[in-house]
């Protein structure tokens, strides 16, 4: 089959066009994660998004809709036990991620257990994404990113220099609730590219790979970003003509990317 | 007649339940240029957090530009530097001139754009302070006083009137060293600019600064260097041969 004939079915249009949104929204909050050392927050909302994706399936509604607000909690909740309970960032995401793991675990029992439906929010089906799921998906995606384009310089300097940020007047409790909503909200969208169980891998693995070549922080973005974009066409391309798992193909790629960009800087930079 | 930029009365702060700073009431007027000075864990970095907002204190009234503390907004008129080794990720993959920029912020409304006249500002600041041909280099690729001098860069940029230095000649050679302590000396007396900051190098603070703030844990001495000189404290604090070394008295 050839590649254009490939490029016209639909299921593969919409799983490009879903795929390359949340590729790009993942990459550009992966960096400012992975810079604050708050990486694990992909895991944690991910597990919180297991148990409000086994709630959404008991109610029978649809996990979009009931994962976004709950995740969202779930994000301010971490946000608020490392500043009032004082938890470390990494414990606090632990309290949350355990919740939502043994939530989940509780109604996929009540409900008898989920089979096939929960298997592919665990490990992604972008291929099987529907019209509406691309539609909110896009809508979604370019809102997160028009947000992080208005607030760029607050977050940067927020990342660089906490302290300093404050210093300068910038609302850092506001901008740390705006960022970890947003996280939410890329969290649950990503899930239906990778699944539940690999969401951190497409947060982080754009954002090391820049972090090994660019050399400002622009660079970093777009790097991270054309990452992001190369592995999620080519995870989506390999997965459909070699009958591999989408989610693990993309997550593989990634790291491959990784790789290379590790190589570059030790051997030919140098 | 100066005002009063800063004015401290009886603050108290205490960290878990050790006492960390009391008794504390001073004020600094406009083109005041302050050595705060103590021995490790006397409190300095703390009483600079307080003048911040960036800790609240537990008791005590702070009025900064007249305005108390709690409701002060005017960050813009502030510039600070923090003590290096806390200030940030040295492999942090931001260029030179985007640091910088970052200390533009404050003068911002939502949204905070730099445009390419705040870049021209960030030029001019890194011209003064030598690292103008490092401006597209990554901080993470500088040397320990290079780097230093852009956190300096990004505290003078936005013209504050205040500053605020911890440590600042950490890092830097001694020729460097002087050119800094030059350019806050000309800030401070051409441009009426105040200035606290945190050093251990005594001999500078007495060649440019004109009052000395010694604390530990309490307000110990608060005067002129001359006054400081001829009082008991130095002695107490500095031992014996102080005098010799410091104030260059024979």
């Amino acid at each position: 089959m050839e590649l254009t004939e490939f490029l016209r079915y639909g299921f593969i249009q919409r799983a490009l066009i879903a795929g390359l949104f949340i590729g790009i929204l993942c990459s550009t909050l992966g960096v400012f994660l992975v810079l604050r050392r708050f990486s694990l927050i992909g895991d944690g909302l991910a597990h919180a998004t297991f148990g409000s994706v086994a709630l959404a399936l008991l109610l029978k509604m649809s996990p979009l809709y009931v994962s976004i607000p709950l995740v969202m909690v779930c994000s301010l909740g971490i946000l608020k036990l490392t500043e009032r309970a004082r938890l470390y960032g990494d414990a606090a995401i632990g309290v949350v991620s355990s919740l939502g793991v043994a939530v989940g675990v509780m109604l996929s029992s009540i409900a008898g257990g989920f089979n096939v439906d929960l298997f592919s929010y665990l490990f992604g089906s972008i291929l099987a994404i529907s019209n509406a799921e691309v539609v909110i998906s896009i809508v979604l995606s370019i809102l997160v990113i028009t947000v992080i384009i208005f607030y760029y310089n607050e977050l940067l300097s927020i990342t660089f220099d906490e302290d300093s940020a404050k210093v300068s007047g910038i609302n850092t409790k506001f901008i740390n609730s705006i960022f970890v909503l947003l996280t939410a909200v890329t969290v649950v969208l990503s899930m239906k590219v990778v699944g539940i169980m690999l969401i951190s891998a497409l947060l982080i693995f754009p954002a090391v790979t820049a972090l090994q070549i660019a050399r400002s922080f622009k660079a970093v973005m777009v790097t991270a970003s054309l990452s992001a974009v190369t592995s999620v066409v080519l995870g989506i391309v390999f997965s459909f003509f070699l009958d591999l798992p989408t989610g693990a193909t993309v997550v593989l790629i990634n790291f491959m990317l990784f790789i290379s960009s590790l190589t570059y800087k030790r051997f030919i930079k140098k | 007649m100066p005002i009063d930029i800063l004015s401290i009365d009886n603050l108290y702060f205490r960290y878990n339940s050790l006492d960390v700073l009391s008794d504390i009431s001073f004020s600094i007027k406009a083109g005041d240029y302050i050595g705060l000075v103590g021995p490790n864990g006397s409190g300095k970095t703390t009483l600079i957090k307080i003048i911040l907002g960036l800790l609240k204190p537990y008791g005590g009234k702070i009025l900064l530009f007249d305005k108390d503390i709690s409701t002060f907004s005017e960050w813009d008129r502030i510039g600070y530097l923090p003590q290096k080794m806390a200030a940030f990720n040295p492999r942090f993959p931001a260029t030179v001139s985007e640091v910088v920029a970052m200390g533009l912020l404050s003068k911002k409304s939502f949204p905070k754009h730099i445009s390419r006249s705040d870049y021209t500002a960030v030029d001019n600041i890194l011209e003064l302070l030598g690292i103008k041909n490092l401006k597209n280099t990554p901080i993470g690729e500088l040397s320990g006083g290079q780097q230093q001098r852009t956190l300096v860069a990004r505290a003078l940029v936005n013209n504050p009137e205040f500053i605020i230095l911890d440590e600042p000649t950490d890092a830097l050679d001694p020729e460097m060293r002087d050119r800094f302590f030059d350019i806050m000396n000309n800030l401070n007396k051409k441009k009426q600019v105040t200035v606290i900051i945190v050093t251990h190098d005594m001999g500078n603070i007495g060649r440019y600064t004109s009052k000395l703030l010694y604390i530990d844990k309490k307000l110990i001495f608060y005067g002129s260097f001359d006054d400081f000189c001829k009082s008991s404290e130095i002695t107490q604090f500095f031992g014996e041969y102080a005098q010799h070394v410091i104030c260059h008295r024979h």
